[in-house]
């Protein structure tokens, strides 16, 4: 795999509007913290996405090892009684 | 000197300053840097180029000769255009590109600032619109130009070259002519020269944390408030009016 000779690598989280989740978009490069947020708005926002920009520099990002998947999610496949699905939902509840 | 005629000749400077330095930031998509920069930088030149728009749209209907926006960007010669000469000159490298832009959006977010204040309502309008715009462009182009000050040798040097070539060019932001002192009357037009003070001392303050000195330089180049220009500007329109030009009013 080439080398990525362009700058840090920054993860981009948008939150559309206020209150709701921040989701992950995608990613920048950039070489400091201002640098990444200006990226990120340009890249990420310029059709009106956002109304809040959080980045966060992809070397601190934990991720699991696709090789312990098994063992990581797995156990959850037969836990149906996890699920609330199980309940009646209140007539005119939106979101629960 | 008619009012319709300064306020004519005002609006063609707005205009012709956001479209002229919005073709120039065009002339770097695809190479930028990086892809995050040629976004960036291609971000500015459309908010350049839709300031420029409603500008001259407005220069438009104040002409009332049933011209279009578009008529006065592709169908006008050199000599009638008004932009300052900073904005013709070249890109030149990257470092070159944030000096002008520096410079540039300085002085643009006192004008607009000021300009949200005029009796003139479109243009009023027009420009507290272009604030946000524009206090962005200057933060970027901001911190651009303390990272390429402090960061290696040759970015400090590159910078710095830049601001010796382009500090000539900044003397002609303040010039006013007839149609200022006519639209200052009426609470249209800025006193340019109350904006000097607050320019000198925001750009003083960015490239002392830069570490860029203020040129020396006693000379200053004027010369588009009478529509004279560099060698530059005609080549720029010899490209941005081949189409209307090769082709009078063609659609898509």
């Amino acid at each position: 795999m080439a080398t990525d000779t362009q700058l840090d690598l920054w993860e981009v989280f948008i939150q559309s509007i206020a209150g709701k989740d921040y989701v992950h978009a995608g990613s920048v490069h950039a070489s400091d913290k201002q640098m990444a947020l200006q990226n990120a708005r340009d890249i990420y926002t310029r059709r009106n996405e956002g109304s809040s920009i959080w980045v966060i520099p992809s070397k601190y990002v934990v991720a699991s090892n696709p090789e312990e998947a098994d063992m990581f999610f797995d156990p959850a496949n037969d836990k149906i009684y996890r699920h609330p699905t199980f309940y009646a939902i209140p007539e005119g509840a939106k979101q629960i | 000197m008619t009012k319709q005629a300064a306020l004519f000749k005002y609006l063609l400077q707005l205009g012709d300053n956001s479209l002229i330095q919005g073709h120039r930031l065009s002339e770097w998509c695809s190479r930028g840097p990086i892809l995050e920069e040629d976004l960036a930088i291609t971000n500015m030149a459309l908010d350049h180029i839709g300031r420029a728009q409603a500008f001259l749209k407005y220069a438009a209907d104040i002409e009332g000769k049933g011209k279009t926006e578009d008529d006065l960007a592709y169908k006008r010669p050199e000599r009638q255009f008004y932009n300052k000469l900073m904005t013709e000159l070249p890109i030149g490298d990257f470092a070159y590109t944030m000096a002008k832009q520096l410079l540039i959006s300085t002085f643009e977010y006192f004008q607009m600032l000021e300009l949200c204040k005029s009796k003139d309502e479109t243009i009023a309008g027009i420009a507290a619109k272009a604030v946000k715009e524009v206090r962005y462009h200057l933060s970027h182009a901001k911190d651009w130009c303390i990272r390429l000050g402090r960061g290696t040798n040759l970015s400090h040097d590159k910078l710095q070259n830049a601001f010796n070539d382009l500090w000539m060019y900044t003397g002609e932001f303040f010039e006013m002519g007839e149609e200022d002192a006519l639209l200052m009357k009426e609470g249209i037009a800025i006193d340019l020269q109350l904006l000097k003070p607050k320019w000198e001392e925001m750009v003083q303050s960015i490239l002392k944390e830069a570490n860029i000195q203020i040129p020396g330089t006693d000379y200053f180049q004027i010369g588009s408030r009478n529509g004279i220009h560099t060698e530059h500007l005609g080549h720029i329109l010899t490209e941005m009016q081949y189409l209307q030009r090769a082709y009078p009013d063609a659609t898509w």
